[in-house]
């Protein structure tokens, strides 16, 4: 075969890298996203991003869609905590609307966001383990993920894309169970976690392997517009619970870990103490939770009749919640006009909804603000002449999700 | 600093024995073997299943009053709060001589749940006024093909309560048989 068959490229000839697609199935970037590397040995030259693989056009979904409905698109941004995103966009209509909710209803939100943190993190840095070659940890972990899980399904039915919580409150007050299993797991996990600590964090292998890679400083990194514990990691205590609290967490104490370097060791370190906070933030809500007395200790959701759907029992009998029911469910009840902003402190940094609405039934445009969209974009900098190993910890550490990176 | 709770990690060297492969083997190692020891958290699946929530949101069911009547009256607020847009319905007048079958004077000659769509949020069993739907504990449906996931009403309905009693109590679970 004569050589004017082989069609190269201009100046292919001298090429001397390598170009590897790392996704958009690859089973190392633990979702839907692709990147293009261009290899020098193992030494990556440039990092080209690709999104939109799994991109479901949410935001334009939402404008067709009553407010109820739409928590189930937030179920499916970061799954790895869904009950925040659900929470976080209760509380933006909550905001719209003007609706004040009750003490007990905060803790209990409280509670849920934080246990949803804890899986969050969980998650996250097991995985970076398991980029590492370190499987066990993972392993291990998943038991009390799946224990977080069952508290969910006794509050709201579901594991993974929870749904939970209706504009005010919740839809069903907390039964015994799930208390007991919060107890269970307030009782257990301190002491799985030191173990999780213990198999991780002065373990050189994975010292070795963490430290100096991946590392951003803290300009760059708000340059980027990086939040969340990514940020706190290259050494900026920026935390949305702190500066502008939401559902009462002006009424915890709790610390802010931050790192030196933001490295992938200081964001592994960073996210190991959030979760000790977290657990600590579970334990003062719990106990405020258990001290409300008399009526006020079934307080489960805010009284607000035209966007709280009244009881079923009621429904069945009554004309006046009947016609409540029913305006709710067909989204008559009118929302009225304007334009909020609100952020919650996500499992991987400030998730923000941005809603405008017209006074329509739906809103008029709704915008996600996703961390992880920002982090993806500072990937190739994090990336540059590291080895093709320490990208891929790299990603994994930044806890980057596919179902909100493309949302 | 912009708050004062900040709180630095701790990122000291390792000292000369954490630097020592042998020693941080045998401690993983450690870790790992009295692991071996513990209860199992696994069960065998198909064998073995887990007790769900009452509230698990499984499988829909349509569910009848303690006579056998169909609860549905067609009214299609599910369809509406879908959010996935999975259930269409037609609805018909119930004639003379068909009050055993339908509890009310209306009732859906055609009921179906495209399951492929469904995302269980559990909207429309909060939706229905008459008490006719509920997601139930089954789970993880199996079909050959895509059709066989449009289930129809024959596949929603619950059992007859009073012609096939077990079926019936089998299939309604932990819920309360009448609201």
């Amino acid at each position: 075969m004569s050589e004017q068959h082989i069609k190269l490229p201009e100046g292919s000839i001298e090429k001397t890298t390598t170009t590897l697609n790392l996704g958009p199935t690859h089973p190392a970037t633990h979702g839907v996203m692709q990147n293009i590397l261009e290899l020098d040995g193992e030494r990556i030259v440039s990092t080209e991003q690709t999104i939109g693989y799994i991109h479901r056009a949410f935001e334009k979904i939402a404008e067709r869609r009553p407010l109820a409905q739409i928590t189930t698109l937030t179920d499916r941004l970061n799954y790895c905590s869904s009950p925040i995103n659900n929470m976080g966009w209760h509380l933006t209509c909550e905001k719209l609307l003007g609706v004040k909710t009750p003490k007990r209803v905060d803790y209990l939100r409280v509670i849920i966001m934080e246990l949803s943190r804890i899986s969050d993190h969980l998650i996250c840095n097991s995985i970076v383990g398991v980029d590492a070659g370190a499987y066990t940890g993972f392993l291990y972990v998943m038991q009390y993920r799946e224990l977080i899980y069952e508290i969910y399904e006794e509050v709201c039915g579901a594991r993974l894309t929870t749904n939970m919580g209706r504009i005010g409150g919740f839809e069903r007050n907390f039964n015994n169970i799930a208390f007991e299993k919060i107890e269970k797991f307030l009782a257990e996990y301190p002491r799985v976690l030191k173990e999780f600590e213990n198999l991780f964090q002065r373990n050189r292998i994975f010292m070795d392997r963490t430290k100096g890679t991946g590392a951003i400083s803290a300009e760059r990194a708000l340059n980027y517009g990086f939040t969340g514990p990514n940020l706190r990691a290259a050494g900026v205590d920026y935390d949305v619970r702190v500066h502008s609290p939401y559902s009462s967490y002006e009424d915890f104490q709790f610390n802010i870990p931050v790192g030196t370097t933001g490295d992938n060791y200081d964001r592994w370190l960073v996210r190991e103490q959030e979760m000790w906070q977290s657990l600590s933030i579970i334990e003062q809500a719990y106990q405020k939770v258990q001290e409300f007395k008399g009526t006020e200790a079934d307080v489960y959701h805010a009284d607000v009749p035209e966007y709280y759907l009244p009881e079923k029992v009621d429904v069945y009998t009554k004309m006046e919640a009947l016609i409540y029911h029913f305006k709710i469910i067909m989204g008559e009840t009118d929302i009225p006009a304007g334009e909020v902003y609100q952020s919650v402190e996500g499992g991987n940094g400030e998730l923000g909804f941005y809603l405008i609405s017209d006074g329509g039934r739906s809103p008029y445009r709704l915008h996600f603000r996703r961390p992880c969209f920002i982090y993806y974009q500072a990937y190739e900098e994090l990336t540059k002449g590291a080895m093709l190993s320490d990208a891929i910890m790299t990603m994994s550490s930044l806890n980057l999700i596919a179902g909100e990176l493309d949302a | 600093m912009l708050t004062q709770r900040a709180k630095e990690v701790d990122r000291k060297p390792m000292t000369f024995l954490e630097s020592i492969y042998l020693w941080n083997i045998m401690k993983g190692m450690g870790i790992t073997i009295s692991h071996l020891f513990k209860k199992k958290a696994t069960i065998n699946y198909p064998e073995q299943t887990r007790t769900f929530s009452k509230v698990f949101r499984g499988l829909h069911v349509l569910n009848r009053d303690e006579e056998g009547r169909e609860n549905c009256t067609a009214c299609g607020l599910c369809a509406v709060a879908c959010p996935a847009e999975a259930i269409t319905m037609e609805g018909a007048e119930r004639l003379p001589g068909e009050e055993h079958l339908y509890r009310e004077e209306k009732y859906a000659a055609k009921y179906e749940i495209n399951m492929l769509r469904c995302i269980f949020c559990g909207l429309c069993e909060e939706a229905c006024p008459k008490d006719a739907i509920y997601l139930s504990q089954t789970f993880a449906p199996a079909n050959y093909g895509r059709k066989g996931f449009i289930y129809k009403k024959d596949d929603l309905l619950i059992p007859h309560p009073i012609e096939n009693k077990e079926a019936y109590e089998a299939a309604l679970g932990d819920k309360p048989a009448k609201n």
